[in-house]
């Protein structure tokens, strides 16, 4: 079978944004039913190399490509991504799109149901056909089995947890008969561990079925996990093409950074034997899709202390109940002073600051400088860069100071931007939490909650980010809570771990113990 | 030649880029008003007196739309509301008047006795804009219609009783426009007046307009004005941020609302008459499109925009009449005006996307 032409052929793909060259000599090779994982870090051009593939507006826009795709040795160009699904090609982006009322089943073949004709449409037209609900269940069943998992049909999309989400979107492509090659943009991101584990088996089967597959994501086990071979891209170039069966995790993190990144704790210390600076009695916190029932916990001086578990098991709410950002009620002890819950500026006047997972939403002033999102909450809480006019009558903003200060952290965390004075929202996803950490350092705490600092973002800017944390803690003496869901990464930095599961804290364990140890902990409660 | 790309290529993105940041829009009306100046002197027109035509309009409007300033930076959207300041300016107006003041005294009684109708009126107003975050534009628009609509009863029934604004031939109930020559007409236009021919210069309407507009530039480079734009921004980073989302917002609206007060005072003074009743109406819509003509959008708003905007506007309004008296001997101003305010209104909503939320 070697003459027969691979199913999809890329030949020195060529792009530009107005002079800025973002791909160089793209040459690809996927033959079918073959399982390509993609990797690099955020800005190295996956995704747009995928938007070419895909036909994507925002291409021709901005003056097309150059180069060829070949599919199946023949040469395409789709104009639009309509043109690319009639080719066969399904793409799963990184945010759902989805219709929040309507069932998994509507969903899934939406614009493409099943039709009956009636006495009206046989008058007026095939726009009257009645939906084939049966047949729909039907296809829509086969679609979701084809990925080796169980979804309720006829569950209604908000009602689901964000995996099922995930899961619709992927079934929605598999259901289309004509489905040659699907890409996968970070599907796993959102997942649970179980999940993204249920989401790798159906990958092989679809793989199984002759279907190809692009995978990308920053999960490197994954990859290995599931990949025919890895093709690894850096600054617009692919560096490296192999079987996964020949390299490692290091090997690729290598050469996506294009130097080497330490994941294990070089520098693990004995866990501080210190005062309680922090105690949580009875906290309960109604934060949708992360309740927290009954947290107890105390927080010792100066450490790191991570808090892991499952999503949704509660513990992205223990930091925004007590910031004040959802409705909580408990005891919070800071420094033997009770904090006043439900009141952001009480705990901000008490020297916490709060890095939120959030970063779009709450995180960031995105149509605002960076100089702007740096210093905002130390001017506005702590009165930092201000100047008094007309004998303190006016508190007047000292744009030198802020300048200065940005500045400053730009070049120790190495934000990459064109301007102190450039926009947040024209960051990527990893400077721009760069810049969250910046506005939570200028408030000088005295106690960080830092909440998945490292979501979404690459390998670069993730150890970045976790030095970032560790230096801030040791040199400042800051004490540190950092809330994620991966595991390996608060061992890389914690010193001791607690584990949510059902809204309670299911134990704590110092941070060198073994992953299977905190496994168990996570599942132990979990409603 | 690759270094004359290098050159090249930014020099004509930067114009692009500019040219991108003036809008469309703008340049097309710019444009429009030019030709509009150009033709002037072939239609008989004098064309100095069409320039002080247009610094008057200018002097008079410019403060109402300096109104949408503080709302529009607080993410309130665009003051639709506006009556319900103007309101409060022909409270303060109409009492100095009653009260017996006279002059340019007349006209700081009228500020002074408006700023607590207008804080009053801000307050209530405000609060009811915070329970409905998300379609402020609208509810606005329909509370103005309602302020308008009750004062319509008020000033009928409030016992006024100064001849000048009185109906003559009951007494009671005041007259829906009346002059004000005696009281401040022209207190600030003709303050320092500049006349050279026919050219005459509103310096003193200019000034004022240049002092409010100072103070509000002033305030937002003040620590409560940075966490004013901040919220508009995005408010819920301010209220991570400790800061008290509802009080900002609040006094975004008082300000906006005391503002308006204040700039029927100008107005009028500028155009010699009081107009009651249903000439509130007619304020918001004008002022609305001339800041968007400006460049301002639903969530960002600058002191550039204002003045730009008031220009391109009023310029418009001015202008077009004149020279199509010149050329067809028809009257379409009203028309034109119509069309271009809720032209520019409705292609600012639609592009109310470019703001990230």
């Amino acid at each position: 079978m070697s003459n027969q032409a691979p199913l999809l052929e890329l030949k020195n793909i060529k792009k530009d944004f107005f002079g800025n060259q973002v791909l160089e000599d793209i040459n690809l090779t996927l033959r079918e039913g073959e399982v390509l994982g993609l990797v690099g870090e955020n800005g190295a051009g996956k995704s747009t190399l995928m938007k070419i593939l895909f036909g994507m507006n925002e291409i021709r826009e901005t003056g097309g490509y150059g180069g060829d795709i070949l599919l199946c040795g023949e040469k395409v160009s789709f104009a639009t991504p309509f043109e690319a699904l009639e080719h066969g090609i399904g793409m799963v982006h990184q945010e759902f799109s989805l219709i929040p009322g309507f069932t998994a089943t509507e969903n899934i073949l939406l614009n493409r149901e099943p039709q009956k004709k009636s006495v009206l449409s046989e008058v007026f037209g095939e726009r009257l056909n009645t939906l084939d609900r049966h047949e729909m269940d039907e296809r829509a069943e086969n679609a979701i089995e084809k990925m080796g998992v169980h979804i309720d049909g006829n569950m209604v999309i908000s009602d689901m947890p964000v995996g099922h989400k995930q899961f619709t979107e992927i079934a929605r492509e598999l259901s289309k008969e004509q489905l040659r090659l699907l890409i996968l943009d970070e599907p796993t991101a959102v997942l649970t561990e179980q999940e993204a584990e249920a989401l790798l088996d159906s990958i092989r089967g679809m793989s199984a079925r002759g279907i190809a597959v692009i995978f990308i994501t920053h999960r490197l086990q994954e990859i290995l996990n599931v990949c025919d071979k890895v093709v690894v891209m850096r600054d617009g170039c692919i560096v490296k093409d192999v079987p996964a069966k020949e390299t490692s995790i290091p090997e690729i993190t290598r050469w996506m950074v294009g130097r080497s990144v330490n994941t294990t704790q070089e520098d693990a210390r004995p866990i501080p034997e210190t005062k309680t600076i922090l105690s949580i009695e009875r906290l309960w916190v109604d934060m949708p899709g992360e309740t927290v029932r009954d947290v107890n916990l105390e927080v010792r001086e100066g450490e790191i202390l991570g808090i892991g578990g499952l999503a949704g098991q509660g513990k992205l709410g223990i930091p925004n109940g007590i910031m004040g950002l959802y409705d909580a009620g408990g005891k919070v002890t800071f420094e033997g002073k009770e904090i006043p819950l439900n009141s952001p500026r009480k705990c901000l006047d008490a020297n916490l600051a709060f890095v939120s997972e959030d970063r779009r939403g709450v995180g960031l002033l995105l149509d605002e400088s960076l100089e702007w999102n740096i210093s905002f909450p130390a001017m506005q809480i702590q009165g930092k860069y201000l100047k008094p006019l007309l004998g303190g009558l006016v508190h007047w903003r000292d744009e030198a100071a802020i300048r200065e200060v940005t500045q400053q952290y730009i070049d120790e965390l190495q934000i990459k931007c064109t301007s102190s004075r450039q926009r947040a929202k024209e960051l990527s996803g990893g400077n721009q939490q760069k810049v969250c950490l910046a506005k939570a350092f200028a408030l000088t705490p005295k106690f960080l909650f830092v909440s998945e600092p490292t979501r979404g973002i690459d390998v670069g800017a993730k150890a970045l980010v976790l030095k970032a944390l560790k230096k801030f803690n040791r040199e400042n003496g800051v004490t540190i809570v950092m809330i994620s869901s991966e595991l390996e990464e608060l061992r890389q930095i914690c010193d001791r771990i607690a584990i949510v599961s059902g809204g309670r804290i299911a134990g704590i364990r110092p941070a060198t113990d073994s992953s299977e140890d905190f496994g168990a902990l996570m599942v132990s409660q979990v409603v | 030649m690759s270094e004359m790309n290098k050159t090249g290529a930014p020099v004509a993105g930067k114009v692009r880029e500019a040219l991108r940041e003036f809008g469309l829009p703008r340049l097309i009306i710019a444009a429009f008003l030019l030709l509009m100046f150009i033709i002037a002197p072939f239609t008989g027109a004098n064309f100095w007196s069409q320039i002080t035509n247009v610094f008057n309009r200018f002097s008079w409007n410019a403060v109402l739309v300096l109104a949408m300033v503080p709302m529009v930076h607080s993410g309130c959207g665009l003051n639709f509301g506006l009556p319900v300041g103007i309101i409060a300016g022909l409270l303060g107006a109409t009492l100095s008047i009653e009260w017996g003041f006279t002059g340019p005294v007349s006209f700081f009684m009228a500020i002074l006795i408006a700023t607590p109708f207008a804080i009053a009126f801000g307050l209530a107003y405000g609060w009811l804009l915070n329970k409905i975050k998300g379609g402020e534009m609208m509810i606005a628009t329909y509370v103005g219609f309602s302020v308008v609509s009750f004062f319509c009863m008020m000033w009928l029934v409030l016992p006024y009783t100064k001849g000048d604004m009185a109906w003559g031939f009951e007494g009671t109930g005041l007259r829906t426009t009346f002059p004000i020559d005696k009281y401040y007409g022209g207190v600030l236009s003709n303050f320092l007046r500049i006349q050279i021919g026919k050219l005459v210069i509103p310096t003193g309407a200019l000034l004022f307009f240049a002092l409010l507009a100072f103070l509000i530039w002033a305030f937002l480079h003040t620590k409560t004005g940075t966490a004013m734009t901040a919220v508009g921004s995005n408010p819920v980073f301010a209220r991570a941020a400790g800061i008290n989302v509802d009080r900002i917002r609040m006094l975004s609206v008082v300000m906006s609302t005391w503002l308006a007060a204040v700039g029927i005072l100008v107005y009028e003074q500028g155009f010699g008459f009081v107009q009651l009743y249903n000439a509130p109406f007619n304020m918001a819509l004008p002022a609305v499109s001339a800041i968007l003509i400006g460049g301002a959008t639903a969530n960002k708003a600058s002191i550039t925009n204002v003045v730009i905007g008031t220009i391109l506007f009023q310029g418009i309004v001015t202008m077009t009449p004149t020279v199509m008296n010149g050329l067809i001997n028809l009257d379409i101003s009203e028309v034109l005006r119509m069309v271009v305010s809720n032209g520019m209104i409705l292609y600012a909503l639609t592009r109310k996307t470019e703001a990230t939320r």
